[in-house]
């Protein structure tokens, strides 16, 4: 594909995952941080992101299948999941985390249970995306290109 | 980030290198790696040297390791296996470095108790690299009043050595001087064979003064009757092996017969204390021919001071109410501030002879004591008006504490009076045993008073001030609320002395932090001994101190602020005395401030070794002994008397044996 193409194709697409909530500024500012001392550097922190998260999201699917449920645990995790997930601009699932920490306030098992799924719906949407996003960035860094930026 | 240029680096004007902030040291402590990985990142870009961490344990080694390694330290809020405000807390205390918390909880209570914890800043998570960039300024305004400190320290200290040397001299003669009064109310249920914490280990052979100890003290001097309760006879009576006289005649000079009930407004007693030491020095010096360093700097303010200030401590102590921990309190007061900037020199020793000890010498001065003796209420003893937050003290191989006390009489001219406790104490007649009630009447069971030596080494009075909480903790205004402890003393958190007029902009400054810390929270899990965690508890948040009967609040900063940054006591030692960590503070903080900053970057090789060992390392070194457990009476002392100081601190110099401060009159 043809460099041009390529990142205009790139930018789009980061653009439309910025209007729809997925990415937020955070990302930028991620994406800001990357220069030619570390060039993978976005790319990482996602990797780790995601590697974090299915960890998180793996420890509360237990906590909530447990006879006796610690909402402090899973609260604690969601916090976690939270932080991360806005450290590295995954608006959408921040805010399901947000949601889902309401539910462990209110101690609201049932919420619990709908808020993990949509946690975790929000994580695939979001890992997916920047898979590809990552991609088509990395294709255009190794063809010398540029990546294109917003704003 | 390469840091090797630094050969560049010049001092400018508060001692911050031309290329500052470059080189930064950071520690970022965080659990979660994807946070962390990008902090490194965004501090990185900001120039700054960065090492992660993510476990509290791992970082707390580190820095024990490496205490004048990092300029600052971001720690995440919720943590595993160390809650972030613990972290803060340690840190706090042993190190004395400024510390961010961060959090994707932006709740204010959660900020708040960032606040109340001491924390410099607060940052909500996603962190933008824009906040990272200013942190630099933390580490300047502390830095900056951690000089503030030595400055006000330096002077005193070349007449505490003087002073030290005629200690030996003045206690023989002032040991029939001194009104002790025996106090009914302290229990002299200490064996005989009272242990002390190490003391062998401590560079200057100090005694720590357990509260087992400092009880067997009270004991015997209340045996002996104020006027025979010299350091040999007392000796005698405790009958405590390695012992030995000059320990007792220093910690003697701790309670100058003020009757100390405990008192809340440490700040207060700090002053009053500090008047008082002033007038006893101007008595003193008569009387006994000593010409230095209580007066030191000529302070006009000693001669009136002394006579009246003098018996009211004396009458106080006699009455046997003011235990170490008033003393203690004093001195810590005294240490913290310098009363003056003309520096008191007065090592402790003079302030010893000041108090306790001249009730015939201030009886003959003045005729305050009737005066003192109606008005039990009113300022009578000043003891520690104004403690200064840094004892402008000099080098006083002696113990920071007189001179601390000088300087807290000298420095400040604040009425309030100390009202130590005086109730029903008639020897009080001399000396309204005010001095140690009202003002911790909020709740601070004992102050101690930490004084901070200027020099920063609070360790020069070797004796520790045991610190029993007070069960009424509430400490009005400053007061932190500490947890009673039946037994003991209550530390006088600097947050008192904070408040102070005179202390408070020296503390303050220095600390940087609220007034609420849960120092030794996690040291009472240690503790021997109910006074270990009692003293700790001054800066324990009532909730989370297990031992906390009350709650008390001391700003961890204002223990071990000071000098941590600088001082290299550190924890290696410890495996009995916590204490020393803390305070070696002392000596260096002020100094060592200095000196680090112009070594930041020169440490950055070290910083890098360490930064990688570190991250390899579990738990990198066992020094976590501070907080798990040992704290030794030193170490509290040192804290707090690094608070006070608002300088480095001394730890091991000076020992405060606790005494309750809820008498003092506020």
């Amino acid at each position: 594909m043809e460099m041009c193409q390529m990142r205009v194709q790139a930018f789009e697409y980061k653009q439309s995952l910025f209007r729809e909530g997925t990415l937020d500024a955070q990302f930028t500012q991620l994406q800001q941080l990357q220069d030619e001392s570390n060039p993978d550097f976005v790319a990482e922190v996602v990797s780790l992101f995601f590697e974090d998260s299915e960890k998180i999201l793996n420890d509360l699917t237990r906590a909530l299948e447990q006879k006796c449920i610690d909402f402090k645990k899973i609260d604690a995790n969601v916090h976690q999941l939270k932080g991360s997930s806005s450290s590295v601009g995954a608006q959408k699932v921040k805010n399901a985390c947000i949601t889902f920490r309401n539910c462990c306030e209110e101690q609201n098992i049932e919420g619990c249970f709908t808020c993990l799924q949509l946690v975790k719906q929000e994580y695939l949407l979001v890992k997916n995306k920047l898979e590809t996003l990552l991609r088509m960035e990395q294709q255009i860094l190794a063809a010398g290109g540029a990546v294109p930026m917003i704003e | 980030m390469n840091l090797g240029g630094q050969g560049a680096k010049s001092m400018a004007g508060d001692g911050v290198s031309d290329l500052f902030p470059v080189g930064l040291r950071v520690l970022v402590v965080d659990d979660d790696p994807t946070c962390l990985m990008i902090l490194e990142k965004m501090l990185q870009n900001c120039l700054y040297e960065v090492t992660k961490c993510n476990r509290a344990e791992i970082a707390l080694s580190i820095l024990r390791e490496n205490k004048n390694g990092f300029d600052v330290v971001i720690s995440d809020v919720h943590m595993p296996d160390m809650d972030g405000f613990k972290l803060l807390e340690h840190i706090g205390l042993e190190m004395d470095l400024p510390v961010i918390m961060m959090s994707a909880d932006d709740s204010k209570d959660v900020v708040m108790k960032g606040v109340t914890h001491g924390a410099c800043d607060y940052l909500i998570k996603p962190v933008r690299i824009e906040a990272l960039r200013n942190i630099w300024q933390h580490v300047v305004r502390k830095r900056k009043n951690e000089w503030k400190d030595v400055e006000q320290s330096g002077s005193i200290e070349d007449g505490e050595r003087q002073q030290k040397q005629l200690e030996d001299a003045e206690f023989s003669s002032s040991g029939n001087e001194g009104n002790w009064r025996s106090s009914k109310r302290r229990k002299d249920e200490d064996d005989q064979g009272e242990d002390r914490d190490d003391t062998s280990s401590l560079k200057k052979p100090r005694v720590v003064w357990s509260v087992e100890l400092h009880q067997q003290f009270v004991a015997a001097v209340n045996q002996l009757g104020i006027d025979k309760a010299v350091p040999k006879k007392i000796l005698e009576l405790m009958n405590v092996p390695g012992l030995t006289r000059e320990n007792v005649a220093s910690h003697l000079q701790l309670f100058p017969n003020v009757p100390y009930r405990g008192t809340h407004n440490y700040s207060h007693f700090v002053q009053k204390y500090r008047l008082y030491l002033r007038r006893l020095s101007g008595v003193s010096q008569h009387q006994s021919g000593l010409n230095n360093s209580f007066m030191g700097p000529s302070d006009p303010t000693f001669g009136s001071i002394s006579s009246l200030n003098g018996l009211d401590l004396q009458a106080l102590a006699a009455t046997g109410q003011l235990p170490a921990q008033s003393l203690a309190m004093l001195q810590a007061a005294s240490l913290g501030r310098s009363p003056n900037k003309s520096g008191i020199s007065m090592p402790f020793m003079d302030q010893r002879n000041l108090f306790s000890f001249e009730n015939p010498k201030l009886r003959s001065r003045e005729g305050q004591q009737p005066q003192m003796s109606n008005n039990s209420t009113s300022k009578q003893v000043n003891l520690l008006h104004g403690i200064p937050t840094n004892m402008n003290m000099q080098p006083n191989p002696h113990g920071s504490q007189s001179s601390s006390l000088m300087n807290m009489q000298m420095s400040q001219p604040q009425s309030r009076p100390v009202i130590f406790n005086d109730t029903g104490a008639n020897q009080i007649s001399r000396l309204p045993s005010s001095i140690a009630q009202p003002n911790l009447s909020n709740g601070m069971p004992s102050g101690v008073v930490l004084a901070r030596d200027g020099s920063n080494s609070v360790s020069q009075a070797s004796t520790m001030v045991d610190f029993s909480v007070h069960p009424n903790t509430d400490f009005q205004g400053n007061s932190f609320p500490l947890p009673t402890n039946n037994s003991r003393v209550s530390i006088i958190t600097s947050k008192g002395l904070l408040q102070e007029d005179g202390i408070n902009s020296d503390m303050k400054g220095s600390r940087g932090f609220p007034p609420s810390y849960d120092i030794f929270g996690d040291l009472q899990q240690h503790k021997t001994q109910d006074w270990e965690l009692q003293n700790v508890g001054l800066t324990f948040d009532a909730s989370s101190h297990s031992k906390t009967q009350g709650s008390i609040n001391v700003p961890p900063s204002v223990l071990v602020n000071h000098g941590f940054s600088s001082s290299q006591n550190n924890v290696q030692n410890r495996s009995t005395s916590v204490g020393k960590v803390m305070f070696s503070v002392g000596e260096q903080s002020g100094h060592g401030n200095v000196q680090s900053m112009g070594q930041q970057l020169d440490s950055v090789l070290d910083c890098n070794s360490l930064r990688v060992k570190a991250e390899n390392l579990p738990e990198a070194s066992g020094q976590n002994m501070l907080f798990h457990g040992q704290f030794s009476q030193e170490d509290l002392m040192s804290a707090l008397l690094k608070q006070q100081e608002g300088l480095g601190v001394a730890s091991n110099d000076y020992f405060f044996d606790g005494f309750p401060l809820d008498n003092l009159p506020v």
